[in-house]
């Protein structure tokens, strides 16, 4: 197992790696270290000199892979690339292009993000798997035809038209939450009530479908059915047996999102006002700060390889059976 | 296959009270402690017993980057800062055309002129005899700064916040950190230091280059202190140290006595005056600077990009650009009294209610973050955003037109007290003619013929009723109105584009933009190399799905003519390329006035300011010789009829020419509500705020009939789902009592 681990971890850093060299590659695709001091500097009377010194001052005065006027190994650490991308794996995020300290902006914005992704995770979580217990215990029936239909419909259904007939029916015509906004320590529960809503009906669908899915397979298996002919009652058999090891599959689907909570929903928290860390990584992009988006790139990308290694672990204490080489 | 539920789980009696009752007492339980417990609307997002108090509520939508008055240079920034610092002149708040009266300053600059021989001239001489310019500003006494740490001062009067190495520092987080603060009082010298660190390179001043052309010494002073600067890095090993720019001198920057300055600027430059109400030229004690860049505070964010220091009557105390920006009043305020005077209308309008009385007259500002329209809008119906501006998508619930044109509000914002402001912007939208175009562009009769055709096809009325929902007033010139050298009416005419029929400007039929065109050599928009039709391009940044409906209305425009209109969307970075590079042909731009002066119109078309030859603000490369001459004529007059004759010249040039279509002047159309008084729109200055009043008694009142919560429908909801849950339970229980499958 240990060997197991440190494999892995070790696999991350050409992943870590990788995704950065590509981050780097499509955002000067689109953008130039010019189009960046522009965006910075303001649109009235910005002059070449200004734009060069901001360059300068920021670190984007260098080629961007290869710099053709350096010699051996200053070539290739001679440029924006190198630069900017060594600290990261220290974790060292720096500045933001607009000057603002990333990683204290990461730790202000992550918990209003977890505030509104991790009851929203666990209601929706125990939501889904009753109806969906539901559903397998009137499986066959018109109760769960048009349970089915009403998931698939609420899977058609596009996020945005929830975050906006929320805001409208149980902000605006219902008055019963605020529309939008924040505060902190206990005075934002009732700024999470509504997103918490939201996230949940939308998720309804998509959660319910999967989970029955995972329950009929369980429910036509020969345990069950010798549990039966033993006389188990259908509720403990759909409980002890089918939920047990339906479950499976249902937490390490949870334990690969846990991480990625930390990073936010972007429209959520564009529409309902919430300072997450989704939002902020959609300002990056807009206002071309490179620096933001690289390091939110690669912390999403760490956060996504941290949650796969418990993911695999966990299946060796869920089924035993199970063995990591 | 579903199987009939009746046939597979037989139903049979429960009572039914004794599933639903308990579930409805319950409900019932919650809400009625839950709608007991507090008197604030549940839907109110600010905390408890705020809306009664003298507090003004509103919305940004943009984060602002930069509250370094050297730096700062958009609208959402100086929406905060310009409560908090105080050049030495503003606009007054009620006059108009705008006007600058003394802000911290003890009266109007003085202005003399001086000649190569250093001998002073009189105002009236001709600007090429002026050498230099004087201005001399004398400062009030006693102004006293906000309370801050960087001027707290030990018993001996030693900085008690000063030296701080990182362990200090180590433990801070933002300035409230800071347990002590002190005062001092505003100098001379300050405004002083501020133009130093406007020159200053590592500050990024946008108004760096153009200052470096007027102010004397200021280019000297750049190159002293970047040198300086790079030696004390060297020395330190610090990656930003603090240099003392008092120590470097600036020949054009003198202080006179402890509350007098002068400033001097090269020759002859009327509109410095108006700079001098901008942040730029706002005071900075030299001890705030070196507070900020101690070790440890910049990578916390505790630096003048987010702490304005300033005399204003506000401070901003909380600044968290992701959720809510807060300024609170500054108990050190210097008192400021409500102007007396006014144009007449201000009177009857109870703009001058408050005449006299010391300001401000709110306690705090809170502007929440709100990136979508919707929540925003929804919001300010609510009551809880005093103001608002209109968005499309909301222009008709708000608004109607009468059969004369004029706004009005809709019934729905009249019964809850909402007023409507309107004001013509000092900004004007144009289409633009890239000059060095080898179809478009040039002083050829065919291509001027051209561009006139178009000017006249370009439908600008119709644009505003389909696209601004009527908030525009179609250009005749490039100055808006408010401008020294607009007119109005007959006079103000564009001949080449419209006519003056029966007391109004009329715009001439596309039967004469069509015979333009045959005389330029394109009968019928056909292409004579070609045979074709003429193929124009249309360079623009506007790519999205919103921009498909404006983008096909230009097309349309130049198909009134024959004319083929390919529209070459890119991002907006491509697009400034292009411009740089001189590559588009035809463009949409705007300009918002740094000042209400018609250079800061004419110089968007000055030959020596082309986009592509000097990097410059004319972006369409226009260069015609008497026009760049009668500029610099224009530019130095004072407002009179010889200048307006002059600028009658330019605009006439302009409209022969055509390099623009001068397109229109956006109409601002703002409301706000009955509780929000003195809210009279000013488009030139920012730090309106202090003028505001709300009535919190009047405005909780409001929320609260407002915002009354509903519950049957949650009751009805929760009822249904009981009731649902019945047979299914019924079901339950019968299949769990049923015998073996």
């Amino acid at each position: 197992m240990t060997a197991y681990i440190i494999r892995r971890l070790l696999y991350a850093l050409p992943i870590l790696i990788g995704v950065n060299a590509l981050t780097f590659v499509l955002f000067f695709v689109v953008n130039s270290p010019d189009d960046m001091a522009r965006m910075h500097l303001g649109s009235k009377r910005v002059t070449d000199e200004a734009i060069q010194s901001w360059k300068q001052d920021h670190g984007y005065d260098r080629p961007l892979l290869v710099n053709t006027a350096q010699q051996g190994a200053a070539v290739f650490t001679d440029t924006i690339l190198f630069e900017k991308s060594i600290r990261l794996f220290l974790f060292d995020f720096g500045q933001s292009d607009s000057g603002r300290d990333i990683s204290h902006d990461i730790s202000q914005r992550m918990w209003p993000s977890l505030a509104i992704a991790v009851p929203t995770l666990l209601i929706g979580l125990a939501v889904n798997i009753t109806f969906a217990l539901l559903l397998a215990f009137f499986r066959a029936t018109y109760l769960d035809f048009w349970g089915v239909v009403l998931c698939v419909a609420m899977m058609s259904i596009s996020g945005l038209f929830y975050i906006i007939g929320g805001q409208f029916l149980v902000g605006k015509v219902l008055n019963l939450v605020p529309i939008s906004g924040y505060d902190t320590g206990v005075h934002a529960w009732k700024f999470i009530v509504l997103p918490m809503i939201v996230g949940v009906v939308g998720g309804v669908g998509a959660g319910t479908r999967w989970y029955r899915t995972l329950f009929l397979e369980e429910v036509h298996r020969d345990y069950v059915r010798s549990a039966r002919a033993k006389g188990v009652s259908e509720h403990l058999v759909l409980f002890r047996h089918v939920l047990r090891n339906a479950l499976i599959p249902i937490l390490t689907g949870v334990v690969v999102v846990l991480p990625l909570l930390f990073i936010g929903s972007l429209l959520t928290e564009s529409f309902f006002g919430i300072p997450g860390l989704g939002s902020y990584t959609i300002d990056a992009i807009n206002s071309q700060d490179f620096a933001i988006v690289r390091a939110m790139v690669f912390l999403g990308a760490v956060l996504y390889i941290l949650g796969l290694l418990p993911t695999d672990i966990s299946y060796t204490i869920a089924d035993p059976r199970v063995r990591l080489d | 296959m579903a199987r009939n539920l009746t046939q597979r789980f037989p139903a049979f009696k429960v009572s039914r009270s004794r599933v639903v009752r308990p579930g409805w007492a319950l409900a019932l339980v919650v809400l009625t402690v839950l709608s007991g417990c507090t008197d604030q609307a549940w839907n109110d997002p600010y905390r408890a017993g705020e809306s009664a108090k003298s507090v003004f509520y509103s919305s940004f939508s943009e984060r602002p980057k930069h509250f370094d008055p050297a730096r700062s240079y958009s609208a959402n920034e100086w929406a905060f800062i310009s409560q908090v610092y105080e050049p030495p002149l503003q606009y007054h708040f009620l006059q108009r055309p705008y006007s600058l009266v003394p802000l911290t300053a003890a009266d109007m600059p003085q202005i003399r002129f001086y000649a190569h021989d250093g001998t002073e001239l009189d105002d009236q001489a001709p600007a090429a005899d002026v050498a230099y310019t004087d201005y001399i500003l004398r400062i009030q006494p006693g102004i006293r700064y906000q309370p801050h740490p960087a001027l707290a001062v030990n018993a001996d009067g030693s900085p008690v916040y000063w030296p701080l190495d990182v362990e200090q520092t180590r433990s801070v987080n933002t300035l409230a950190d800071f347990p002590l603060t002190g005062t001092r009082e505003l100098v001379a010298a300050d405004y002083i230091y501020q133009i130093k660190r406007l020159a200053f390179s590592p500050n990024h001043s946008p108004v760096a280059g153009l200052m470096g052309g007027h102010i004397r010494g200021f280019e000297d002073f750049a190159t002293e202190s970047s040198a300086a600067y790079e030696q004390l890095r060297a020395k330190t090993g610090e990656a930003k140290p603090w240099l003392d720019l008092r120590t470097i001198d600036m020949a054009g920057v003198e202080e006179i006595d402890r509350y007098t300055y002068r400033i001097r600027i090269e020759k002859k430059y009327p509109q410095f005056v108006y700079w001098l109400a901008m942040n730029f030229f706002a005071p900075m004690p030299w001890e705030a600077e070196r507070f900020y860049q101690q070790p440890g505070l910049d990578e916390k964010n505790v630096n003048l990009h987010w702490y304005p220091i300033g005399t204003g009557p506000f401070m901003l105390t909380e600044n968290n650009p992701n959720l809510r920006m807060v300024l609170v009043r500054n108990p050190n305020f210097h008192g400021e009294r409500y102007p007396g005077e006014g144009p007449p209308e201000a009177r009857e309008e109870g703009l001058l209610d408050d005449a006299g009385r010391p300001m401000p007259f709110i306690d705090r500002a809170v502007y929440s973050l709100e990136n979508e329209a919707i929540p925003r809008w929804n919001k300010f119906l609510q009551g809880y955003y005093d103001n608002s501006g209109i968005g499309s998508d909301s222009f008709d619930q708000a608004v109607q037109f009468g059969s004369g044109g004029e706004a009005s509000l809709t019934e729905s914002m009249i019964e809850k007290g909402v007023r409507l402001s309107t004001a013509v912007e000092t900004s004007v939208f144009y289409t633009g003619f890239n000059m060095l175009d080898p179809v478009v562009g040039g002083g050829s009769e065919r291509a001027r013929l051209l561009r006139q055709a178009i000017a006249i096809a370009m439908d600008f009325e119709e644009f505003i009723s389909i696209f601004q929902n009527g908030r525009g007033e179609v250009a005749q010139s490039p100055l808006p109105p408010g401008i020294f050298g607009y007119r109005d009416g007959e006079q103000g005419v564009n001949p080449v584009t419209h006519e003056w029929l029966n007391g109004v400007a009329r715009r001439r039929g596309i039967e004469q933009a069509r015979r333009l065109l045959e005389k330029a050599g394109y009968t019928g928009g056909r292409d004579p190399q070609t045979g074709g039709p003429l193929i124009l391009y249309y360079d623009t940044p506007a790519a999205g799905p919103d921009s498909k409906a404006t983008l096909q209305w230009y097309r349309k425009q130049l198909a009134k003519l024959g004319i083929e209109l390919v529209i070459r969307a890119t991002d907006y970075n491509r697009f400034q390329d292009k411009m740089l590079t001189g590559t588009a042909q035809i463009f949409s731009w705007g300009w918002n006035a740094d000042y209400p002066d018609p250079e800061n119109f004419f110089f968007l078309l000055y030959g020596p300011n082309a986009k592509v030859e000097f990097k410059g603000e004319n972006a369409a490369n226009f260069s015609n010789a008497e026009f760049d001459k009668l500029f610099v004529r224009m530019k130095d007059l004072p407002n009179g009829a010889e200048r307006q004759a002059v600028i009658d010249r330019m605009v006439g040039i302009l409209r022969e020419e055509s390099p623009w279509l001068f397109g229109f002047f956006p109409k601002a159309f703002s409301l706000h509500h009955a509780w929000y008084k003195n809210a009279k729109p000013h488009l030139m200055a920012n730090n309106t705020l202090k003028y505001k009043r709300v009535e919190g008694p009047m405005r909780a009142a409001a929320q609260k009939a407002w915002n009354q919560p509903v519950l049957w429908p949650v009751g009805l909801v929760l009822g249904l789902l009981f009731v649902s849950l019945i047979p299914a339970i019924r079901d339950f229980r019968a299949r769990e009592r049923s015998r073996a499958l």
